[in-house]
């Protein structure tokens, strides 16, 4: 069996379902993937790889399929063609739900908190600890020590965020640039090694955009990131590299510096060029 | 004051019943979107079970537990046979798929049972007791009915409040879509609420039989009591259930005592208009907040 290995910052290592130990390079690996809504194509041949310890923007004008990049990387949504996977193992055929399992947190546009939760648990809900459901009624002490080591989680991802003096209080009662802070709590507090942001900096503040930058360079040390944001500016400054969407298609990727010196991307964002006489 | 008393008595234990249903179909509603009007006759069925096994020599409180575990199962079953596919259908499709369920069972349960009017042992005696030579207005059955169905609550108030599988399910039913992203498995999640009601709905069919009979439709009148009582507290409020149900135990007791026994329904029924009249939303209903 042949194994490629590519050349890495930090290779991640695997077992593959023959149980053979494979190194590769990227974590997620987007291949040629189309997706459809019924006579509408949403991503027509999209190709994506997010390394570890890497950022990836992913950017494009509105409809541009990113979202729908997104959710079917969460199988949220099923491709009508091409390849998935994560640490070489393919994700389409796994559920959405045991994608936290694997190691892949993901936010949603807008907030998406629960107003009846309190912050905590909000950010307890997205533990993917297993529960035992007579167990915990009888708050057994196998299942108390659960409970707190999730907590534990829970309240290191809040503190992380700077936020942990909220955790009793409902979402609702806070500003919003604190809200999105719990949501990204709440997928950290997973521990992932692959984060899926979906437009973090909506909705915040320069000052708060550049909060975001700097966590997101500290999240980097420990997870690879896939970042849709329509704030360009942000994510020509974070990513390491940027991937352009239009029409559901790429029409560019490269450096942040490439991006900006491409045509085609400017064409997308701005239209064409008036000829001057 | 002596009718009172004893008619008082009798609307807290009739609407603990009802409470129990009524906190069944707001699970439902909360977790699903789905006013689930074969409740009633799933506890039918399930009363049927231990009183058949109990009828073929089962110890009464074997019968008892079989019968709750039948409500665990065919809650379950439901959920996942029935309601999961057209989950994603439009919500009429839930609707005439309980009503289904109501006549399927109420037709099958004859079938397997028997269509006559049969009594169910009360596990309690049903005299009402004496302290001291003074009449208490209540029997034993009568602090077990109230005191089952609390127990009941307690434990499903720690299981959705105190424990990360209740905070789950509460999770799974505001948010499914956010739910499945950070994990919860959602299904699983509406499974369980949906056995957890039907072991409810069991509960308070086993409790109604030795006071109602058991017949194949001996459950209709106590859903809709039920329901009322859950309209009234909000549809999304346990808390509200529980205090509507228990109102309309009360408000139906004092009807059918001081006007008839006749008027009982049509006193339900007012209630529930006043109610929707006065706060649409009921007394402990709240705005829902989506985001979009």
């Amino acid at each position: 069996m042949a194994i490629s290995v590519k050349a890495t910052l930090a290779p991640l290592a695997y077992v593959t379902s023959s149980g053979v130990l494979a190194l590769t390079a990227a974590a997620l690996e987007v291949g040629d993937v189309s997706v459809r809504f019924g006579g509408v194509v949403a991503l027509d041949g999209v190709s994506l790889t997010v390394d570890r310890h890497e950022i990836v923007g992913i950017i494009g004008p509105n409809g541009a399929g990113k979202t729908t990049l997104f959710n079917a990387v969460c199988r949220l949504i099923a491709p009508a063609g091409g390849t998935i996977s994560y640490a070489g193992r393919s994700l389409l055929r796994e559920k959405a739900s045991r994608l936290p399992h694997l190691g892949i947190a993901r936010t949603l546009q807008g907030l998406g908190l629960w107003p009846t939760l309190t912050v905590l648990e909000n950010v307890i809900a997205g533990s993917p600890q297993r529960t035992r459901l007579f167990a915990d009624m009888l708050a057994s002490p196998a299942s108390d020590t659960r409970a707190q080591t999730t907590e534990g989680h829970a309240m290191s991802a809040l503190g992380e965020l700077g936020i942990a003096d909220r955790a009793r209080v409902y979402p609702g009662s806070l500003p919003h640039g604190v809200q999105k802070r719990v949501v990204i709590a709440r997928a950290l507090t997973a521990q992932p090694s692959l984060l899926l942001l979906d437009e973090p900096a909506s909705g915040l503040s320069s000052a708060e955009v550049e909060e975001l930058i700097v966590l997101l360079r500290e999240l980097r040390t420990r997870m690879g990131i896939a970042l849709v944001e329509h704030h360009v500016d942000m994510v020509m400054a974070v990513s390491d590299r940027v991937t352009v969407l239009n029409l559901g298609r790429v029409i560019a990727s490269g450096t942040p510096a490439e991006i900006r010196a491409n045509t085609d991307v400017s064409t997308a964002y701005l239209g064409q060029p008036v000829a001057h006489a | 004051m002596r009718a009172f008393l004893i008619y008082t008595v009798d609307g807290v234990t009739n609407g603990m019943v009802y409470a129990a249903v009524a906190l069944a179909l707001v699970m439902i509603w909360r977790a699903t979107r789905i006013i689930n009007y074969a409740q009633g006759a799933m506890a039918m069925f399930t009363t049927y079970i231990a009183f058949f096994v109990i009828e073929h020599g089962t110890p009464f409180w074997l019968g008892f537990v079989i019968a709750l575990a039948a409500g665990l199962a065919l809650g379950a079953v439901t959920e996942r046979v029935l309601v999961r596919p057209v989950e994603s259908r439009p919500a009429l499709s839930a609707v005439i798929l309980t009503l289904g369920l109501l006549i399927f069972l109420e037709a099958l349960a004859p079938m397997l049972f028997g269509a006559q009017v049969q009594s169910f042992p009360a596990p309690f005696s049903r005299i009402d007791l004496t302290a001291g030579g003074t009449q208490l207005y209540f029997s034993r059955f009568d602090i077990f009915t109230v005191g089952s169905v609390l127990c009941v609550m307690v434990l499903l108030f720690v299981l959705f409040q105190r424990t990360t599988i209740g905070l789950r399910m509460r999770a799974a039913a505001f948010n499914p879509e956010i739910a499945r992203i950070l994990g919860i498995r959602v299904g699983r999640m509406l499974t369980l609420g949906w056995a957890l009601a039907a072991l409810l709905g069991a509960l308070a069919g086993l409790l109604a039989a030795p006071v109602l009979f058991l017949y194949p439709t001996n459950m209709d009148e106590v859903l809709v009591f039920g329901f009322t009582g859950a309209i009234i507290g909000g549809l999304e409020s346990p808390v509200g259930a529980v205090v509507g149900a228990l109102g309309v135990g009360l408000a139906l007791s004092y009807v059918s005592g001081f006007l008839g026994s006749d008027l009982a329904p049509l006193g339900s029924l007012l209630i529930l208009m006043a109610v929707l009249m006065i706060r649409p939303r009921g007394l402990f209903g709240m705005t829902r907040q989506r985001q979009v």
